[in-house]
């Protein structure tokens, strides 16, 4: 986001800029009124703090770093609220071997969301969302996938876990109007994702064309209050940075709503990192620490800690249990991306 | 050919219509096409594939006690609709006057409370609905200037030291100049020229690095070329009509008004430096430095001595000088008033350029002087070396003041 400054020459203008002051040094009288930092109201209303009660902002307070208004889910036909929970189990059916078949469609198609409140941004999406649809299977589940590429431009879906070569999704591609079936055998389990593959890359990716891929293990994990979340960025004027930043897509969504858990409920979060052109990004709960299991592809936990870090396409499944009730900040501990949208807040309640 | 215009003519005397009504023909038919572009749209293909063109321009940011006031101007073709804003690359709540959607050359304020750092910079960037952004840079962050007594009272001061000072102090040397030769008055006249040739072109420089930074939509280059022209023959119709008492009181009477005018075009040149000194403080643009001001003081004197040079023969009171000197330097005080409480770089360059005009327009004058007296204006060697010197001097004092 940011822009290097650029080097300005110095005009007879910028003198008699700087003249200026210098006439007030020498007129004397005018130097103390002149400069700021002799001014009493030049150094404390910024410090000071408090309550502005003209304009009823605090500007230090934590909600003043917040976009101005809220997205209406109609609007954007998906509710980030709903993506935490709402998991795609397919149509099931069983295989003459006695295993579970698992039906999914996935249509691609360009759609423009909000991705903050008033921003509106070109996307493509997977079933008209951004993550698309979390495709939740268990370990050893026959998957099928029918993509059917309804879009401008021609799409795949690339999904990470083991597969033949020719299930991968880079190679054969979709093209608009056009059909594809992946089907393969879910493994290993953990917290995987899938993406378009088609180039160029970077903008298949980052116009929203991703979402989750959940592999249970056969026997399951503990019941728990269990949440889906995407980190992701929207580079909305096509400079290579991103203007926003959040989890599972519009910025500062669970701040403006958010998630309650109850105290010493068992809360398992699958965190994916998307995010394009930044080469990290990471998560911190407040007032509390978990435990990582990287991939999710074991049940040993990786870490106890209170901050993760991911590059783009590492995840991780996050447990922990609230001890007391209140308002806990979760957030990316990448400061420039908390403050442009992923920030969100925990209400724990007895 | 001649028989071309002749037929020509008849064929107008022929119609034999009311004069406003031929005038008026054009004029109607570019309405009726108008209306029918407007009623069959050819260019909606275009439309239909590119998204609008946006264009928003901060004009000013100003500092208040409890964050930051963003003046905003659509310049662009079409309405724009500000949804976010970015504080160093933070989303910040904000408000806006009169509203959020800024029709086509229209504007807004937007009200940003933030904890500014005192003497920092700050980027603000707009997220416009289309996700397109407009950034801005606040240099420093130090509490702007409010109309108030006290900052009335700096920026008068401020204006005396940069426009009334130094031109008093140039009329300082008129007692010597009165003991000039005829041969020295002229390169005292030329030197006078190339003082004020140096200081139109370096006008019309501030005005048009100033044209660059407002919106396109306002023409900055039009608006110098209206500014300069406008008060260049302002100027010099003025001079016309007082030339026939010019006549009337003699040689001497036309050299004072002359110096009048030289007066009044180095005052009508303050006015728009004295603009620009007053945003260096609202704009939160501030280095420090006495050596600059004395070289600032240094490279302004020259102001006086342009003032008296042509009347260096003739004897006036002190009643004139300290009017000619008022003339010269009080618009100065009003040009920090006006561009350190509500500066607009598009009022900026306007006067800016209207300075450029008047100080040609007494260059002009200057020469014509000259030409009076020697029969080869600017090429007898007083005269060239006057100019060269004139050049030379704002060109060197000029280099005292570039850090």
């Amino acid at each position: 986001m940011s822009e290097k400054g650029k080097e300005i020459p110095i005009s007879r203008r910028d003198f008699l800029k700087a003249s200026a002051v210098g006439a007030a040094l020498v007129g004397g009288v005018g130097l103390a009124r002149l400069r700021p930092d002799a001014s009493p109201a030049g150094t404390l209303p910024p410090t000071q703090g408090g309550p502005d009660h003209e304009h009823g902002h605090d500007p230090h307070s934590p909600m003043a770093n917040m976009a101005v208004g809220d997205v209406d889910p109609a609007v954007n036909g998906f509710d980030p609220s709903a993506i935490l929970t709402d998991f795609d189990y397919g149509v099931p059916t069983t295989l003459p071997n006695g295993g579970t078949l698992r039906e999914y469609t996935v249509v691609a198609a360009d759609k423009e969301i909000e991705v903050a409140p008033g921003v509106k941004f070109a996307a493509w999406t997977y079933n008209g969302r951004v993550p698309g649809p979390t495709i939740r299977c268990r370990e050893g589940d026959r998957v099928r996938v029918r993509f059917i590429n309804a879009g401008s431009h021609p799409h795949t879906i690339h999904f990470h876990g083991i597969h033949p070569a020719n299930m991968d999704g880079v190679f054969e591609i979709v093209d608009p109007g056009k059909e594809f079936v992946y089907e393969f055998d879910a493994e290993p389990f953990g917290l995987h994702l899938y993406h378009c593959h088609t180039l160029p890359l970077k903008r298949h990716i980052h116009k929203g064309l991703y979402g989750g891929f959940i592999i249970d293990p056969k026997v399951d994990r503990p019941p728990a209050r269990e949440l889906f979340m995407m980190m992701n960025g929207f580079d909305t004027n096509f400079d290579g940075e991103n203007e926003v930043y959040a989890v599972n897509t519009v910025a500062f969504h669970y701040a403006k709503h958010p998630i309650q858990i109850k105290v010493n409920e068992l809360v398992r979060m699958y965190l994916i990192n998307i995010t394009e052109f930044d080469p990290i990004n990471s998560i911190h709960i407040h007032a509390n620490f978990f435990n990582l299991y990287r991939t999710g592809t074991s049940l040993t936990p990786d870490a106890f800690t209170d901050t993760a870090m991911f590059a783009q396409a590492e995840r991780g499944i996050l447990e922990f249990k609230y001890k007391f009730p209140g308002r806990y900040m979760f957030h990316a501990h990448v400061s420039e991306f908390t403050e442009l949208g992923w920030m969100g807040i925990f209400e724990v309640v007895e | 050919m001649q028989e071309n215009r002749a037929r020509d003519h008849r064929t107008v005397r022929n119609l034999t219509l009311p004069i406003w009504v031929i005038g008026l023909i054009p004029i109607i038919l570019l309405a009726a096409l108008v209306v029918a572009f407007l009623v069959y749209d050819p260019t909606s293909p275009f439309r239909a594939s590119f998204p609008p063109v946006e264009e928003l321009t901060v004009e000013r940011i100003a500092v208040v006690p409890d964050g930051l006031q963003v003046h905003v101007v659509n310049g662009g073709p079409s309405p724009v609709t500000i949804a976010q804003v970015l504080v160093d690359e933070a989303y910040w709540q904000f408000t806006a006057q009169p509203s959020l959607t800024i029709p086509r050359l229209g504007r807004a304020t937007l009200h940003i409370p933030y904890p500014w750092v005192q003497g920092e910079p700050l980027e603000i960037a707009l997220i416009t609905e289309t996700g397109l952004t407009f950034n801005a840079t606040l240099k420093v962050a130090t509490l702007s200037p409010t109309p108030d007594a006290r900052f009335v009272g700096t920026f008068a001061l401020l204006g005396v030291y940069a426009g009334v000072i130094p031109v008093y102090l140039g009329l300082l040397w008129y007692p010597a100049l009165r003991r000039a030769s005829q041969h020295w008055m002229h390169f005292l006249l030329s030197l006078t020229a190339g003082l004020l040739l140096f200081r139109g072109v370096d006008a019309l420089q501030e005005a048009s690095e100033l044209a660059g930074q407002i919106s396109g939509a306002f023409q900055g280059i039009g608006l110098i070329v209206i500014g300069v022209v406008a008060s260049f023959l302002g100027l010099t119709a003025v001079g016309q009509w007082t030339s026939s008492s010019r006549g009337a009181h003699g040689e001497a009477f036309g050299r004072l008004l002359l110096a009048y005018f030289i007066a009044l075009g180095i005052g009508l040149h303050n006015l728009g430096e004295g603009l620009a000194i007053g945003a260096a403080y609202s704009l939160g643009e501030l280095a420090l430095g006495s050596f600059l001001v004395l070289g600032f003081t240094i490279h302004n004197t020259t102001e006086g001595l342009a003032i008296v040079a042509p009347v260096s023969r003739d004897r006036i009171s002190i009643g004139h000088l300290l009017a000619m000197g008022a003339l010269a330097g009080g618009p100065t005080i009003l040009g920090t008033w006006f561009g350190g409480f509500v500066y607009s770089p598009l009022l900026a360059v306007l006067f800016l350029a209207i300075g450029a005009g008047a100080i040609f327009q007494v260059v002009y004058e200057v020469i014509k002087l000259i030409a009076r007296a020697t029969q080869k204006p600017l090429t007898d060697p007083a005269s060239f070396a006057g100019l060269m010197a004139g050049l030379l001097i704002m060109y060197l004092t000029g280099l005292l003041v570039v850090v």
